[in-house]
């Protein structure tokens, strides 16, 4: 089915999030939408989708006006669309999140759970998931609930697919995975849509590209542009991919972990008899297949897990057995893995996210009073030191795109006092431009002599930060090995591969 | 321990970890704690003479021996295997397994008998009553819960139960009066019913006032104008309005019979009956059809359900009316089902216990029927110990029923966790 928007536009207030947007999409294409975080990509998506209406301009199928009242008529024309934001519920199982809203019955009423579960087995068969229709959508790692978004969307026979950000959770393995499935669905004639950040996807599925900035289209570019000229097309200038790094300069042992365990309340142990330290003015890089305990072992260095024995410490002073905000007050900053369940709150405008576990003292609050004045010039600086591109201060967080959500999650962290860092996946869903900036500030944070440790999926963000990298697989560490160690020995120790030679030295 | 199997192909990777057990000693911690009230009671504060527990009704064709029990002797006995169990709990905790429910259910139910007992020492204690009783007492915050369930489930918070059991009380009494026929005063119950959740509904979902508020005013505003009619136009007339025709019983032949279960399940007035396939439709319902699937996702994350389809608006619109529905039925229990006219004030807090028994029953329609049961159950065995003249001061008794409930779903039914959008409108 050909799609074909004819200029869109979205206001929210002031705001133009879509300005006049002509896009066209035909049958057997896959066509990549470039842009910033915030340049209005989501938006534009959710217009089709039926769940925003525009102000102006019209939506086209095979040539045919259509008004969608809501996602269901969208859906009934044919859309259907991977969101950004998983739309999945936490307590249902993942057939039941597939089956929602076209469900099949029999006799009595009762659902056909037999026949989704074989529509998920075969589905997630075909596109080589390994998706059990039985477990509960919240004990699921994020990767692992994407492939249950992807499979929904696929479930409903879409004439015209989005896929808004879906390999910003994904491994490098499951992206490649991913993309096949839209070659063999773009083949079978489906339009596609494609939203992604990483340069990399783009050259290697899109037929077309459409860059927008700011809410207008800027422009056109063929597949086989380079990254450069993607990345300078997108951000309106030259974008460093690598940035530079000097060598580290580390100091004392600042945390020490010991013979760390997890236990989750299933009982498995996914953390395994860990031990490793971070020195201060040193980047830890923790590198592994998502879901092999990188999640729970940051979780625990945090106070977050429930059962966890060894020993960690920061400075010489012990930090388990701690609560949260203690761990925070010692001076840790930590960036969650999935930001909007742990790192902010939706319902609070951005100048509260920023200051959300800074609430027990000065500068922020003095004689149990908010110091509002002081949070307004906070806010305003680090909202333009981070460049978060959002209406005000008083926006409320939930309604800011994907990207800008981790910068305010980054801005919060960094602006801290801090001796240790921690990051998970700081950069998921963040632009190119945002990125370089990020790695830019995480670099510096460790020059200014903070120990850091960065979990990363992504082998060129372990690349760009790792002064050392551990390799974490089925919850141990199965080698620490210097940064500059070759991807293809990254990738057989990811594989659970032991790395002797240089592994216990580094 | 670590023999994992490696699997092929890096993206199906299935990652297999080792297993390891945490230690929960809650349940044998808890069962310590009845164990030393059961030692004090039954045994070092224990009464002498024999408690006897009757049964069966004098009436009733098949009779079952009384069981005759040495109070003293009962109690050492009970206690003893309270400890026992206990110690095999604590056992089981050391070598890492759970206590299963049915160890619970048995050193509940062991506990009962010792307490009877004591309680009922030198006296004969009619087991009959006391279930029976129960199931009477229990049915209206049956009624209610199932509304609360429904509603909440379906992200409304219904405080409004009381008022919608007190119009349904209301009205029932009027139709049923006014028609003659008990079957279109559980109708207009049911309307009525809804009529106080479409108030609910249109405030809470269209115009997006706080719920609990909603639910509080509409109490107080069923509870002025029933009362206000009740004086003005009932007690005036009460042969014209308040004499309503009741369900009579039915026996369902040869299964009536059945010693203790027969009365409880098939010797009952039609609206018993119409109980219990409600608890079971609802809970059927709404684990395995399209109505509970799209009740619960719009209750547990809106957004989603919106994004394939589902209407949240009309969605919850509809079934927090027929929460209403429900809860009205409730109502009529009261006038059609056991007093025989309307009073005043006439349902008394039960719809909030009923919204307790939603919160303890963790929003399951099985498990809010049994915490309802359970405070019927208690309430009952308060009345009947009254009448065989029991050492415990009733005020106590009253509290039985709450201090289980929390030792239950502190110890043993696990973390209560609500509908995720309950109480929470959706904005788009
Ligand atoms: N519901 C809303 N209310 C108000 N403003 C909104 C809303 N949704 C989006 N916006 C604003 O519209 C702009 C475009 O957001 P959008 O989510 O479309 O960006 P995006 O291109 O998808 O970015 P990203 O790559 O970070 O996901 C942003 O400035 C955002 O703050
Ligand atoms: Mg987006």
């Amino acid at each position: 089915m050909k799609l074909e928007l004819r200029g869109i536009t979205k206001r929210f207030g002031s705001l133009v999030a879509n300005d006049n947007i002509n896009l066209t999409v035909n049958p057997g294409e896959i066509h990549c939408l470039l842009g910033e975080n915030g340049a209005g990509k989501s938006t534009l998506m959710n217009v089709l989708y039926g769940l925003y209406h525009a102000e102006e301009g019209e939506i086209l199928l095979d040539d045919v006006v259509q008004d969608f009242a809501g996602p269901g008529d969208a859906m009934a024309a044919g859309i259907g669309m991977v969101h950004q934001h998983f739309m999945l519920i936490p307590v249902f199982t993942v057939a039941e999140n597939v089956m929602l809203g076209h469900e099949e019955t029999t006799f009595g009423g009762r659902l056909n759970m037999t026949a989704t579960r074989k529509t998920v087995r075969e589905l997630s068969d075909r596109f080589g998931f390994d998706l059990d229709p039985d477990a509960l959508v919240e004990d699921l790692p994020v990767g692992v609930q994407q492939r249950v978004e992807i499979i929904k969307a696929l479930s409903k026979n879409a004439q015209v697919l989005v896929f808004d950000e879906p390999t910003a959770v994904l491994t490098p393995q499951e992206t490649d995975e991913l993309m096949l499935i839209m070659k063999q669905l773009r083949d079978a004639g489906t339009a596609i849509v494609f939203i992604t950040h990483k340069l990399r996807e783009v050259r290697e599925v899109a037929d077309r590209i459409t860059v927008i900035r700011l809410g207008k289209v800027v422009g056109e570019a063929e597949p086989t542009a380079t990254n450069e000229e993607l990345a300078s097309l997108m951000v309106g200038r030259a974008v460093d991919l690598m940035i530079d790094k000097g060598p580290a300069d580390p100091g004392a042992p600042a945390l020490v972990v010991k013979d760390l365990s997890v236990i989750d309340h299933v009982g498995q142990m996914v953390v395994n008899r860990v031990s490793f330290e971070v020195r201060a003015g040193e980047i830890l890089a923790i590198a592994g297949v998502q879901g092999n305990g990188q999640t729970e072992l940051t979780e625990a260095i945090m106070g977050l897990q429930q059962h966890v024995t060894g020993e960690i410490s920061l400075d010489g002073k012990p930090l388990n057995r701690l609560s949260v905000n203690k761990v925070l007050n010692s001076g840790v900053g930590f960036v969650p893995e999935d930001r909007n369940v742990d790192g902010l709150v939706g319902d609070f405008t951005v100048a509260e996210n920023l200051m959300l576990d800074r609430s027990d003292g000065e500068p922020f609050v003095k004689f149990g009073n908010l110091q509002l004045g002081y949070l307004a010039t906070f806010a305003e600086e680090k909202v333009e030191q981070f460049d978060i591109r959002a209406q005000g201060i008083r926006t409320l967080v939930g309604r800011l795109s994907g990207g800008n959500q981790q910068k305010v999650v980054l801005a919060r962290e960094l602006s801290r006092e801090l001796r240790l860092f921690v990051a998970a996946q700081p950069t998921r869903g963040l632009d190119v431009g945002s990125i370089e900036f990020v790695h830019t500030q995480i670099v510096a944070a460790r020059d200014a002599g903070v120990a850091v440790i960065v979990v990363s999926t992504e082998l060129d963000e372990v690349a760009a930060l790792a002064d050392r990298v551990a390799v974490m697989y089925r919850g141990g560490i199965i080698g620490i090995v210097p940064g500059d160690t070759s991807r293809d020995v990254l990738g057989l120790m990811m594989a659970g591969e032991h790395h002797d030679s240089r592994g216990a030295v580094a | 321990m670590s023999a994992v199997s490696q699997t092929s192909g890096a993206g199906a990777d299935k990652i297999v970890l080792e297993k390891a057990f945490v230690k929960n000693w809650k349940a044998p911690i808890s069962f310590g704690v009845v164990t030393i009230v059961a030692l004090l009671l039954f045994v070092l504060n224990g009464r002498e003479g024999t408690s006897s527990f009757k049964l069966t009704a004098d009436a009733t064709a098949i009779q079952l021996p009384v069981i005759q029990l040495p109070t003293v002797a009962t109690g050492i006995v009970i206690t003893v295997l309270l400890a026992g169990l206990t110690a095999y709990s604590a056992y089981r905790v050391q070598t890492e397994r759970k206590t299963p429910l049915w160890i619970v259910a048995i050193f509940a139910f062991l506990f009962l008998v010792g307490f009877l007992a004591w309680a009922g020492a030198g006296a004969s204690i009619p087991v009959y009553g006391l279930l029976l009783g129960t199931v009477a007492l229990s049915a209206p915050l049956i009624f209610g819960a199932l509304g609360g369930v429904i509603s909440e489930r379906s992200g409304v918070v219904n405080i409004a139960i009381e008022g919608q059991m007190l119009a349904g009380a209301f009205v029932s009494a009027m139709v049923a009066t006014l028609t003659g026929n008990a079957f279109a005063g559980l109708f207009g119950a049911m309307v009525a019913g809804m009529l106080v959740s479409f108030v609910l509904a249109a405030f809470a979902i269209k115009y997006l006032v706080d719920q609990i508020i909603v639910g509080v005013v509409l109490n107080v505003l069923v509870l002025g104008l029933t009362s206000f009619f009740y004086s003005t136009i009932m007690t005036a007339n009460p042969q014209m309005f308040n004499q309503p025709a009741r369900f009579p019983r039915i026996e369902i032949p040869v299964l009536s019979q059945i010693p203790i279960i027969g009365p409880l399940l098939f010797q009952q007035t039609i609206i018993i009956y119409i109980m219990y396939v409600t608890v079971f439709v609802v809970w059927y319902g709404l684990f395995h059809t399209r109505w509970g699937l799209r009740v619960r996702s719009v209750g547990e994350h809106p957004q989603a359900a919106d994004t394939v389809g589902i209407k949240v608006g009309v969605t919850r619109f509809w079934n927090v009316s027929l929460a209403g529905a429900v809860a009205g039925m409730g109502g009529a229990y009261f006038t059609l089902g056991s007093v025989g006219a309307f009073n005043k004030e006439m349902t008394a807090g039960a719809g909030f216990i009923a919204l307790a028994a939603v919160i303890f029953g963790q929003w399951d329609p099985l498990k809010a029927t049994m915490a309802a049961l359970l405070f019927g159950f208690a309430t009952n065995l308060q009345s009947v110990l009254g009448v065989i003249g029991s050492p415990v001061p009733s005020e106590f008794m009253l509290m039985l029923p709450y201090v289980v409930t929390i030792l239950a779903v502190a110890g043993f039914v696990g973390k209560s966790r609500a509908p995720a959008a309950d109480g929470k409108p959706y904005i788009k």
